[in-house]
């Protein structure tokens, strides 16, 4: 019988926040369509290293296996992104997985990204509705809008945009372009609209837009292909305008 | 004056609904959740949501909707609460559309619809092929709304472990254990609604996610919440096989024109493009000429293991049928399905725009669930509510496509709006009973926790979970002989006898997922022992539940919904009359028009 095909995979283990970091590597039978998180599960029903070590289940985020929950990014191979779609056939061996590093670690490959839920909070991404009784149809949208605004809602806050971001580091509270995303989308909505300007002043707040240096990295590591760059390009336009407009008007 | 909580657990769709509702009334609500809710497996809705708004000039009623909900639930679902349902429906897309919700629009600015299964009226909002995503993000924007001016506190990264029931069997709040510091804690409140979601760990891979493992309804019917038609199972007739998960196709690919088929020839060996028409053998289309490619789920995957197992007609012998768009434009594929047909495409590397998809069918959701009344959403233990997927009462045995996301927000604002009703009516509430009450709850399953992590055996629990998935898949889906499940129970039986010799490879204090999983384990190895039970007991074919050896429905002995209540540390069976006053029953069948 010819011998099985291996997946080598190495992983940055960390018990908790405070905890040494440390490597651990293992050796897993190859399978087809496999990708990261099966990785992951083979080695939570045998945890024993490549050099036969007996040691614990990798600690991981993940949930809907189809890369539109949010939850499994990861560094694979250095780079951020969703562990469910990271087939193993298109690696390099062997895989690396390390935790995103711009949020606080839990375990292992767990990151706590509660700031951008905190920060969805202060851009105020939401429509705000008088109440869920009848009220009769919402404003008629332009199938034009839809289509501008559809893309924008994809956004599953999976944090690699932040991960990928230079000016999202320890001295720096920026909040990502999936936010500032979010705030472009809400303002075009036509009942959103009537929140522009607390959105626009939200945003132009500490950690706002005004600390985006234009690397541009955001858009690239998007698993959802979110125009993230147009979206930053055009908030900002409209926090200028508005930001003139009040100086003018003193 | 006395501060009414309400609990809410799970921040699905159903969760978000009961959460709004009771935030609106000006109660406080505590909302716990495995995931962060924006997580949750509502994001995972693919085709639409169900509404009779008449917009194609079609000639469509909420009476029709209704109709077809019983006709295409083959008459097990009991009828008052579902006509109330689909007459909210109209309403429910107006407030969705009112939050935002990014729907598809015709020229004129207007929802467009699509047609889905069991139906012949195009029905169906929606967001291209990811409408439960902008669904629940809408809700769940409302909830962050509500959160940030103090009405809701959200409890993510906990599991629900337990209710805390009073002396007289009253709910009075919950036990959870925090998924990062493992810390077991009790939590009062007037009244706690279930919002849960599915099951499908149970049949180890399914098109659920990973939270979705039925431990929270297990939980609550070992606590005496008793358990509805467990054993009517949906397997949806298109999903991509996988290792780790079977990935859906929605049934909006046929809505919008996909269609299914195999080679004639068994043995064909030219690529699929290179096949004639008249090779092809379109056999949803040929044996139900009305209804085609968009007959009910159940039919459609019995008519698919029938061309694969029967018929020996698989894609190259193997379990897999295509599901065409390669005729549908490919405009309208990026701006009504582009979802669904990226995820193909990520997945396998495959372009389906090119390429007829190969799909086979999938455990998808759970028709069964925790009892409810008819009225409310309220279950047999006072305080306790259930709503979405998690409860039994409004697809009967089987759901049509794209009524799961309007019952799951219809059924969670009536719970909500019960459950705030119940609040205010309580003469005393939690701050009256005795903390021992919630001490000897937390107890009890800190000790729990404490005689897992002791043990020293030698079964793995993942390897437990995967045999259970095999079993359950094998024998308790599509099709089900006596002998099977009989078999199937006593193999269940001897798992968990290994479950007792588990032994847990972390033992640490501080996110151990493996603790988690192996007390989600028990729980489901419980539900699965109640829907093989319900299985083996209704001799029949009822919707998705099909016998070969009792091929017919059966409505003189089995028009009723089984009940299982745990008595004495097991499963009884009892049954209950279906409220059929509306609609009589008459013979389900989809080759002509009903």
């Amino acid at each position: 019988m010819a011998e099985t095909k291996k997946v080598i995979v190495k992983v940055k283990r960390q018990a908790g926040p405070n905890d040494p970091a440390r490597r651990e590597e293992f050796s897993l039978s190859w399978r087809p369509s496999m990708n990261v998180i099966i990785c992951l599960r083979d080695i939570a029903e045998n945890p024993v290293t490549r050099d036969g070590k007996k040691t614990t289940p990798i600690t991981y985020d993940s949930n809907c296996l189809e890369e539109i929950c949010g939850s499994c990014a990861m560094l694979i191979n250095g780079k951020a992104r969703m562990a469910c779609s990271a087939l193993v056939d298109q690696l390099e061996q062997p895989i690396r997985l390390e935790p995103l590093t711009k949020f606080p670690l839990v375990r292992d490959l767990s990151v706590d990204r509660q700031f951008m839920f905190e920060s969805l909070k202060r851009v105020k991404a939401w429509i705000p509705i008088d109440g869920t009784y009848h009220l009769g149809e919402g404003p008629r949208v332009s199938p034009e809008v839809q289509a501008k605004g559809y893309p924008l809602s994809h956004c599953i806050t999976c944090g690699n945009c932040l991960e990928v971001c230079p000016q999202v580091n320890e001295h720096n509270q920026f909040m990502g372009a999936a936010i500032i995303s979010q705030v472009r989308l809400f303002n075009m909505h036509p009942t959103g609209a009537m929140n522009k300007r607390e959105r626009l002043e939200a945003v132009m707040g500490p950690g706002g837009i005004q600390e985006c240096a234009n690397a541009q990295n955001c858009v690239k590591a998007c698993p959802k292909g979110i125009p993230l760059t147009e979206s930053i390009a055009e908030v900002n336009r409209d926090a200028w305008k508005q930001a003139l407009l009040g100086w003018f008007l003193g | 004056m006395r501060k009414p909580k309400i609990i809410v657990v799970g921040g699905g769709l159903a969760g978000l609904m009961a959460t709004i509702k009771a935030a609106e009334a000006g109660i406080s609500v505590d909302l716990f959740s495995i995931v962060p809710v924006k997580r949750s497996h509502s994001v995972c809705a693919q085709g639409g949501i169900n509404a009779a708004k008449n917009q194609k000039g079609e000639g469509d009623t909420t009476d029709k909707h209704f109709d077809d909900t019983i006709y295409g639930g083959d008459f097990l679902a009991n009828q008052p609460l579902v006509k109330r349902m689909c007459e909210a429906a109209p309403g429910i897309i107006d407030l969705l559309d009112r939050m935002g919700v990014m729907f598809n629009r015709t020229p004129e600015g207007l929802l467009d619809y699509r047609r889905f299964g069991g139906t012949l009226y195009h029905r169906t909002a929606f967001a291209g092929a990811t409408t439960g995503q902008q669904l629940l993000y809408a809700l769940d924007e409302q909830v962050r709304r509500h959160e940030a001016e103090g009405r809701v506190k959200k409890c993510e990264g906990w599991t629900f472990l337990s209710a805390v029931m009073d002396g007289a069997h009253v709910c009075r709040g919950i036990c959870a254990m925090d998924l990062r510091t493992m810390e077991v804690k009790t939590f009062p409140a007037d009244a706690a609604i279930f919002a849960t979601g599915g099951i499908g760990a149970i049949f180890g891979r399914s098109t659920n996610s990973v939270v979705c493992t039925g431990s929270a309804q297990a939980a609550l019917f070992q606590q005496g919440v008793d358990y509805a038609n467990g054993e009517f199972i949906q397997v949806h007739p298109t999903a991509i096989p996988g290792e780790d998960k079977l990935r859906l196709m929605s049934e909006s690919a046929r809505g919008e024109g996909g269609r299914v088929w195999v080679p004639r020839k068994p043995k064909e060996n030219r690529p699929p493009r290179n096949i004639p028409k008249s090779d092809r053998f379109y056999f949803l289309e040929e044996w139900y000429p009305k209804y085609g490619n968009l007959v009910p789920r159940d039919i459609a995957t019995r008519a698919i293991h029938r061309i694969v197992y029967q018929e020996k007609l698989g894609l190259d012998g193997q379990a897999a049928v295509y599901l065409d768009v390669t005729e549908i434009p490919r405009e309208t594929l990026n701006r009504k399905l582009e979802g669904i047909l990226e995820i193909y495409e990520k997945f396998l590397g495959v372009d389906p725009r090119e390429e007829p998809m190969k799909v086979f069918p999938g455990m998808h959701y759970t028709m069964g669930g925790i009892w409810v009344n008819g009225e409310d959403q309220a279950t047999n233990v006072p305080g306790i509510y259930a709503a979405g997927e998690c409860e039994y009462q409004y697809h009967g045995a089987n759901r049509l496509g794209a009524n799961s996301l309007v019952s799951c927000i219809f059924g969670g604002g009536l719970a909500g709006t019960a459950a705030v009703k119940h609040v205010n009516n309580l003469e005393k509430g939690a701050e009256a009973t005795a903390q021992a009450v919630y001490e000897s709850e937390r107890k009890r399953q800190e000790e729990k926790n404490q005689k897992l992590i002791r043990r020293d055996g030698s079964e793995n629990p993942i390897t437990i979970w995967r045999e259970l998935g095999d079993l359950m898949t094998e024998h308790v889906t599509v099709t089900r002989l006596n002998k099977n499940l009989q078999a199937a129970d006593a193999k269940i039986h001897s798992m968990l006898e290994r479950y007792s010799r588990i032994n847990l490879s972390d033992r640490t204090k501080w996110s151990n997922q493996t603790l988690n999983f192996a007390r989600e384990l028990e729980n489901m190895l419980i539900l699965a022992r109640v829907i093989t039970l319900g299985a083996l007991a209704r001799n029949e074919s009822r919707g998705a539940h099909y016998k070969p050896e009792f091929p017919d429905r059966d409505d003189t002995n089995w028009l009723k919904t089984t009940r299982a209540k745990w008595v004495n540390c097991d499963i009884q069976l009892t049954y209950e009359p279906v409220d059929i006053s509306l609609i009589k029953p008459r013979a389900r069948r989809y080759d002509a028009a009903k």
